[in-house]
Formats: C-alpha cells, structure tokens, sequence
C-alpha cells in the first residue's frame, strides 16, 4: 500500500478544502481500503469523512425522506420511514453485502462504490481503461460473464454493483453534493454516467465533490414495489442481474411505473421505454412481458454474458408481477 | 479397558482443542512472533511464460524498512537448483528463483523483505520487471490433441482394463456414453498458507502450517542441503488443509531462504490472491464415460477416459478413474488417464482427489443409464452392486453399502420419488430428487507415538501428526484415555512437532486408521509398564477411584515412564489380500426456479460405511463439512482463468463463491454400525473425504429430475439452465 497522509474532517467544508485530485474521503471503508490494499486505488491522502454530521434520516417539508450520506446501510435499510414508505430500497439494501458490511457501508459510499470488473480489481491486469486511461479493455475479449449489456463502450463494458442504487434510480431519488464551488442537486439518473470513451469517471462529481445526502420525493409506489436480485449463490454475491420494479397502480390501471435494473449497464438502468408502455396499461402478463422486451432493447452481450439478455427480461418480467401481488 | 470402566471411544465427545480456538489461544503459524521477526512478500509473475529479461530492484532496496530483494540475481544457490527434493506428495516442483525463467502467471519470481509488511508491499510495488514472453499453452480444449499418458498415478499405472475391456461394449443391448467436465477449483481454507522462519546457527525452525511436518522437514532439509536433524518444523493448529497443505510450496522455502538472508526471523504470509496458483488447486477434468448393459439392467462394461491438466513442469495425475474402478460388479471395464501441460501452477491434491470429480460422471452417468433403462436409479445400484473391488476380485476389508442405501433411502422418502422429470412440483418450483453413490480409497499408513506419565498424573501422549481442523486432538485423546483405562481429562495428546515421533501426512483420510493404532500401542506398553508398578487404578471400581489411585501412582514414580508405539500395515495396499474402501449413499433434493434456472438445495441425506467411528461428533462433523463442499462443487465453485494472461480472476472470496449458510438447507449425515478390524486394530476406516463424493452427481441428477435437463458441465450455474 502507498504510504498517504491522513486527515480527519470535522466540518464539511473542512472536508471540501483537504480534497483534491489525489484525495479520497474515507467513510465505511468497506471498498475503498479493500482497493488500496490491492493498489487499484493509490491515494495520497485520505480524507475521513467518518465524523460529519450527515448520519441522520429525516423527513423532507414536501414529505420525502432525506438520508445523510454517512448513514450506515443497516441502519438505512431498518429504519421505519424507509420500512414504510420505501421498502423498495430497504428490500434493495438487505440483499447486498452482508451483515458486518452493511453496518459499515454508508450510503454515499455505497453510491461510489467501484465495479467488481474483475480485470479493474486486479492491478496486475494492464489493459484496463478506468484504472488506467487509455490501457485498454482486457474484459471485451476476457471473462465477461459478469459484464454489461446495456450502454457499454469499446472503452468499457462494465457495471455497477450497487443495489441501493438501482433501487434510488427507480424512486427518482436526488443526490445532493457539497463542492468548492457550493451546493447542488442532480437526480440519480444524472449521478452515475455510461462509461463512453472516459471509463475513469464513474460519476458526474466534480474534484472535491462530497455527497451530503439523497433524498427520495414522496411518491405512491410503497405497495405495489419489489427488487428482484438474481446471484450465483443466495447471499453475499452480487447481482447479475436486479430489477427495482415499482407500480402506482391506479382504478385497475397503471398509472406510473418504474424499472431500474442493476448487474446490466455502468450505471442503473432505467427502463423508459418500458415504464412508458406500461403507462395505462392493464397489469397482467402481457403487458409486463412487452414491458421486460422493452427493457432490454438494443442489447449488446459479449462472449459469456448473452443470457444476461434472456434473464434480465425474465427478472423484469417477474418483478412486475410480484409488485402487482400476481406472481 | 478395566471392567467397569465405560470406554470413550466412539463418544461424541466436544473438541478438546475447542475453548482454545475460540478465546484465540490456539496458536497458527503466523501468530508465532519470535524476536525480531521481520515480514517477507512474494512477488509473482505478470506473465504465463517466458523468462525475465530484467528486474530492477534498485528502487526497492532503498524504500524504507526494506531489507532484502531476493531475485534470481542474487539468490543462494541451492543444491540440484532447488530440486533435491521432489518427491511428492511432500516434495514438489517448486519456484526457488533459481533461473530466470517463468511458467505460469503468479509464480514466484522474488521476495522483498521488510520490517513491516506494509513497508514490504509498498517496495513490492515498485520493482521493475521486463519479461521475454514465450508461447503460453493455457487452452485446455486447444491442449487435448497433446494429451499423453503419465508414468504412473496414485492409484497405479493410467491405463488399466479387466475382462474383456472395452471391447465388451460391442456386444451390450444398452450403451450409454456421455462426457462430463469439471472446472479449476482452489482449496482456500479459512486459513491461507503461513510460515515464520528462524535460523539458529545452522539449525532452522519453521512454524508452518502445514498437514504433515515431518515431509516439511525432509523437503527443507534436502533442497537446503542440510542434515534432516538441523531442521524442526511446528504447527500446532492448522485453519484447513485440504490437501493444499500436504506439499512443501515454494513460500515455505523462500521463507527459509529468506530469514538466512537478512538474518532474522521472517514471517511469509500468502495473501489470498496468492491462494490461487503457486500452492496447487483442483485440476480441470473432461471425463468421457460409456456404459453397457443388459436389457435388464446388467452392467456389461464400463469405459472411462479421463484428461485432466497439469503444469509445464510437473505430471499431476486427477485419478478421476478411480471411484470407476471400485462401484460396481462390471465384468468388463478399461479406464484411462491422460495428462495435457498448461502454464499453470501445478494442481494437486484437493479434498477427495479423483473421487470428487471421478464420482461427478460416473455417477451421473449411472443416471441416464437408469433413465434409458426406466429402471429407478437406486435399483440399478443394487442390482449391480459389488461384492468384491472390480478390477482385482479381492474381497473387501467390511462393506456395509447396501445399508447405507437401505438406511438413507428410507429417511429421504425415496420410495415417494416419481421417476418422470419435471412431474414434481412445490409452488413456483420444480423440485427434483437425485441420488449417487459416495466412495473413497481407505488408506493406512506407518505411525508413532509416545506416551508417558507425568508426576501431576497427566498422560502426556505425543505423535507427530498434525490437526488439520478434523479432530484429532479429540480422537487421540479418547484413544489414549481408552487404553490407558483413565478419564480423558487426565490425557494431554501432544501433535504438530518434528520432535515427537513420526506421523504420515494428514491427508487421504487415513489419520486415524494410521495414527490412532499407533497411539493405542504406546499407551497400551505405558499402562503395561505402570500396571507392574502399581495397578490398583486398574482395579477400581469406579471412575474417582481410578482417579486417585492414579495420580497416587504418578506422584509415587521417581523418574516419567515412558514407552513408545509404532503401527504400520502388514502389507502395501497392493499387496494386501483384501480391499479397503469407504462407501456411502447420499439423496439430494433440489428446487429449480423454471424462469430463472436458481438452484437451492433444501435438503440433503447421507448414510456412509466408514468402518468404526471413534467420535461421533467429530465425524459427522466431517461427513457435513464434505456435503457442503460437494454443494459448491454442483451449484457455484469456479477458478475463472483469463485465456490470454493465465491469471484467475476471481482470486478472492467475494468472487470465488463457496456456500455461504444461506446455501445450505437441512443436512442429515449418519455412520451406518461398522466395524473394521481387517483393515486396522481400531476398526475405523477415516471418514474425511468421502462426504464430498457422489453429492455435486446427486445434485446434477436431482436438477434433471426437476427439469429434463442434463448440465454435465460443473457447476451448475443459472446460465446453463435458461
């Protein structure tokens, strides 16, 4: 490991000023410490974040839930207004890690999570284009089961491996970031990004970007909701494919729906081709297996991950069904 | 034992190592600090072959707390390169940076030591390295037209046939044949390989973990060039073995090499990564099968034709042949083994070598030969049953399979079985029900030990064997406390030390057919001895009498008594009139998801013939370990190679997958009564290894009951049941 210089913050502008281009804020740790022992990651200095005042969840004026970046996943995934109001997301965050990460992980770290691209994990691997710009990419002729099928480049076909996240894409959540030059606020869909010809950047954030908080709008998709992770073993594995599938379902009618699937893309997938299909539709078999084809469109698997593309659309089709109680 | 007396073997008694290893004061290898110890780190290859054209140090040496770069460069030169040793399975082929050259990614190619780990890695990172690259074979489907036979395998030559060989396939009304692969696999015991070297003069101590100290000791001894009496090797405990640790690896010579460098005492910890290349793992396997029968279900002829890989620079055989040879009364048989060379690490022996991945396609063959046949595949075991070792026509040592099958069967419901697939049904889910045969070699091999009584009354018994987490603290001491005819309490069993008397390696599950004897004989000549001084505790008439008259005679010897045991066979295995064979029957359950091809095993039964059981805790302890195991063999576990580096890719336990307890549903694992004296004076035939056998068969059989489908490519990921 790179020797680095270690700083605590105790105020988030604190925090903000010791940042920079070989920084890294160090919350949970639970993936980035793992990534500097293998030299994937090689900050020179690390910014601890740990003991801000962003570990709360409150209740937002317009009646949506605000969750502080540092909130630990298990506390997020347990507390009575997510349970309540969006148990998508505690459904979402339940099945990722295990136990002793999840009391670790914190939701901003976990919106910043590396992807588990095997040849991005292994330093010894040179070609890989978000470690190493312009390297190249070992995974489009390698072992690419476990890769993208939607949105890749030739620069990069990998994917995110958060769960939470592809829960937060499909209940719109927004995420608000502090910086040197102040405050913003961007949907979900905008804070992650498809990998184009710059894999290195995961995310929208700018140098010394710190994410405070995300908060999810109030919306009507507590009941009619599911996330449907599908794995190699049933616990501790990541997905190779997950579906956030959310239903307002209104007089017999969808009214609005939601996808966001996970395990496919750089980024969670929205599916708005299929939301909008289903948009008025009569839920019911029919409607959600044009919907989980609509979800899929303009597919691209590789050498080992083309039945990504029939399992996707079987897991879309599937949670639909069970967030309309007709599975 | 005295009468009166209730013997206490066969009890189910708790681990007596147990307390130690969960406050934390059992010791394992890299746990042990002597002074100064300072920390080594290998440093492997990036490439798959080739040689190294240069490798700057320069950087390195001079970064803080670095003490020592060992290259090719500047390595001691060892007698023979290193390679005076080789004689497996103790002594390998191993990567001493003796040459420039480079045959496999991840080999070891230097080591820097440091005064912190950290300080070592960091140094790590910053030696150049300029390879010549050379052509890589890492192709196995492109390396099978080079397959060659090897010399020889553990199980005898490669080829062997009986009756008429395959020949009498011509003439069976009912031939099936199917090839079955298994992948790469890695042991990865919760416990990486460890080794703290110390050099004191010329005499080394190795704290090592390690299945089989005194192979580590000869292996050391010899590649160093140095008496076998300079060297001492200990390993107290050992986080789990699995075969990966019967062999002296090159990290436990390096580790040597490396503290005589510096002159301190050097800890080489493997990191996990490390665990998957220059310490063996489980090769992959292609296993073509062709069954012929009788109409009515009689096995004609059996032909298997196995080719598994090895390195460039070492012949190891997977004897996947083997179980083939044992199962069933075919009259006519011919199995073969073939080799291919890959720039790979060398694989070796992992749990149930040959058997595990050998019962994964005879016994799935087995199945569609019932399917073809409609006959239940339980019945065609039975109606084939041997009663005698196949290829040989010896009787065996005691078989209780038919028991087994009886006493399983039963407990799973298999009599409720459908035999239509897709015909079974639990909600959404399919559910299929499969079964195999489970079988493992008994194997017994030369042992010593000692046993003396200590003035505080405590037995002190010691044998040079090793705990590999199987419990052979506990057995040992309730086999010395049986022929002591004391409580267990008073019996200190005393293993893992080059200095107490010669043990066999901890593996081929003969550590207690061949150390428990040898420990009976040492206790037996002490109580012997102390019984003419004294034996009023062998005359009491209950347990505190024994007790005190016991310690009256402890405190009354002027000096220890001591004797000392030996116990070997009274022929090779070979050469023994009779087989020695572990059988067993073990039902899966399965349930399918039919959209998305999820697997989950709610329940598993297994009933073994293992001859006597000495705990019964312990052994069905090891009976559910191995099913677990076998679980992640069927459903998930895979070395992912790259084609084009050689390197794996999933070298770590997140991406590795291996059961997590959400995996496993209900296991219920049982000894059926048995008793072997044939094959050793305790009667007890080991029991380690057989649980992982027929169960990834039973399991595949199961998943084409539930769905038509036959995945005769392990594991059975979702994927190839979409």
């Amino acid at each position: 490991m790179q020797p680095f210089a270690y700083l605590r913050a105790d105020r988030i502008e604190d925090a903000i000023a010791a940042s920079g281009p070989d920084a890294r804020f160090l919350a949970g740790g639970t993936n980035l410490v793992d990534l500097m022992k293998s030299e994937v990651e090689r900050p020179l200095r690390i910014v601890d974040i740990s003991r801000l005042p962003l570990d709360r969840i409150t209740e937002t004026r317009e009646g949506g839930v605000r969750i502080g970046a540092l909130v630990p996943n298990a506390d997020c995934a347990n507390h009575p207004l997510v349970r309540e109001r969006h148990p998508l997301l505690s459904r979402a965050l339940l099945s990722g890690a295990s136990p002793q990460l999840r009391n670790m992980a914190t939701t901003g770290g976990n919106l910043l999570q590396r992807t588990r691209c095997y040849y991005f994990m292994d330093a010894a691997f040179d070609a890989c284009n978000k470690r190493r710009p312009g390297s190249g990419c070992a995974a489009r002729e390698g072992r690419n089961r476990i890769h993208a099928i939607l949105g890749a480049s030739e620069q990069c076909i990998a994917t995110h491996p958060s769960d939470m996240a592809v829960a937060l894409a499909a209940l719109e959540a927004v995420v608000e970031v502090h910086g040197p030059r102040g405050a913003r606020r961007m949907p979900m869909e905008d804070f992650h990004r498809l990998p184009g010809a710059t894999p290195q950047r995961d995310t929208t954030l700018e140098p010394a970007e710190l994410v405070v908080a995300v908060e999810i709008p109030p919306g009507s998709f507590a009941r009619a909701s599911t996330y449907l992770k599908v794995r190699d073993r049933a616990s501790y594995a990541f997905a190779l494919v997950s579906v956030a599938a959310a239903l307002d379902l209104r007089d017999g009618r969808v009214h609005e729906a939601r996808i966001a699937l996970g395990g496919v893309a750089h980024k969670p997938w929205r599916a708005r081709e299929a939301e909008a299909l289903l948009r008025g539709a009569t839920p019911g078999e029919a409607a959600f297996d044009a919907a989980a084809r609509a979800s899929v469109a303009g597919a691209r698997p590789y050498r080992d991950n083309a039945f990504k593309v029939t399992l996707a659309q079987r897991t879309v089709a599937r949670a639909l069904r069970v967030a309309a109680g007709i599975a | 034992m005295s009468p009166g007396a209730a013997s206490p073997i066969g009890l189910p008694l708790d681990r007596v190592d147990g307390p130690h290893k969960v406050s934390g004061s059992a010791t394992y290898a890299a746990e042990f600090q002597p002074k100064d110890t300072c920390r080594a780190l290998i440093v492997q290859s990036r490439i798959a072959a080739g040689r190294i054209a240069r490798i700057d140090t320069r950087a390195a040496e001079t970064m803080p707390g670095v003490l020592r770069v060992l290259t090719h460069l500047n390595v001691e030169r060892l007698p023979q390169q290193g390679r005076a040793a080789v004689k497996p399975p103790a002594g390998r082929e191993m990567s001493l940076l003796q040459d420039d050259a480079v045959r496999y990614n991840g080999e070891p190619i230097a080591v820097v030591v440091a005064d912190t780990l950290e300080h070592a890695q960091e140094a790590a990172s910053h030696i150049e390295v300029a390879y010549e690259r050379g052509p890589a074979a890492l192709d196995f489907e492109a390396a099978r037209g080079g397959a060659y036979p090897p010399r020889k395998t553990v199980r005898g030559p490669p080829d062997t046939t009986w009756g008429e060989g395959a020949s009498a396939l011509d003439s069976a009304p009912v031939r099936i044949a199917a090839t079955y692969t298994t992948p790469y696999e890695h042991h990865n015991p919760m416990e990486p390989h460890a080794t703290v070297a110390r050099w004191e003069g010329d005499r080394l101590t190795l704290w090592d973990s390690t299945q089989y100290v005194s192979g580590v000791r000869d292996t050391v001894a010899k590649t160093l060039g140095i008496p076998t009496g300079n060297v001492r090797v200990i390993s107290p405990f050992v986080g789990g073995g699995f075969g990966c640790k019967g062999s002296t690896w090159s990290h436990v010579m390096l580790a040597a090499m490396a503290a005589k460098a510096v002159g301190r005492p050097v800890k080489l910890a493997l990191e996990r990564p490390q665990m998957f290349g220059p310490v063996g793992g489980r090769p992959r396997t292609e296993q073509r099968i062709e069954l012929g029968a009788s109409r009515d279900g009689r096995l004609i002829a059996v032909c298997h034709d196995v080719i598994s890989h090895t390195s460039s620079f070492e012949d190891f055989v997977e004897v996947a042949t083997s179980p083939t040879r044992a199962l069933y009364a075919y009259p006519n048989g011919s199995v073969t083994q073939r080799l291919v060379k890959l720039n790979l690490g060398t694989p070796t022996f992992m749990r149930a070598p040959g058997e595990s991945t050998g019962t994964f396609a005879i016994e799935c063959a087995m199945d569609e030969l019932a399917e073809r046949l409609s006959i239940d595949p339980l019945e065609l075991r039975l109606r084939n049953h041997a009663e005698r070792e196949p290829d040989t026509g010896r009787p065996w040592s005691s078989k209780r399979l038919r028991e087994c099958y009886r006493q399983a069967s039963r407990r799973f419901g298999w009599e409720r079985r459908d035999a239509k697939p897709r015909s079974m049904h639990e909600g959404p889910w399919q559910v299929g029900w499969g079964m195999a045969t489970a079988t493992y070699p008994a194997h017994r091999q030369p042992a010593q030990a000692s046993a003396s009584l200590a003035r505080d009354g405590t037995a002190v018994v010691r044998c040079g064997t090793q705990e590999i987490g199987t419990g052979t603290y506990t057995v040992m001491t309730q086999v010395a406390a049986d022929a002591l005819a004391i409580p267990v309490d008073l019996v200190r069993f005393e293993l893992g030390d080059t200095r107490w008397p010669r043990a066999p390696i901890s593996a081929g599950s003969m550590t207690v057919a061949s150390v428990a004897p040898a420990v009976r004989a040492a206790c037996t000549r002490l109580r012997d001895a102390l019984a003419k001084q004294d034996r009023r505790w062998l005359d009491a008439a209950d347990d505190a009498g024994r007790r005190s008259a016991w310690r009256a005679l402890a405190a009354s010897q002027p000096t220890a008594t001591e004797a000392h045991g030996e116990s070997h066979p009274d022929a090779s295995e070979d050469e023994q009139p009779f087989a020695a064979r572990s059988f067993g029957a073990v039902f899966a359950e399965v349930r399918v998801d039919p959209e998305l091809g999820i697997v989950r095993v709610p329940r598993v039964v297994g009933a073994y013939s293992v001859g006597r059981v000495l705990n019964a805790k312990t052994a069905a302890n090891q009976l559910q370990g191995g099913i677990v195991w076998g679980i992640g063999m069927a459903l998930m576990e895979e070395s992912l190679l790259d084609p084009s580096s050689g390197r794996y890719v999933n070298g770590n336990l997140a991406e590795y997958h291996v059961p997590v307890n959400a995996d496993v549903g209900e296991i219920d694992a049982w000894m059926v009564d048995e008793d072997d004296t044939r094959f050793n004076p305790l009667g007890a035939r080991g029991i380690g290894e057989i649980g992982i056998t027929g169960v990834a068969a039973a399991i595949a059989n199961a998943v084409w009951h539930a769905t038509g489908r036959r995945i005769r490519d392990l594991p059975i990921t979702l994927d190839k049941l979409l």
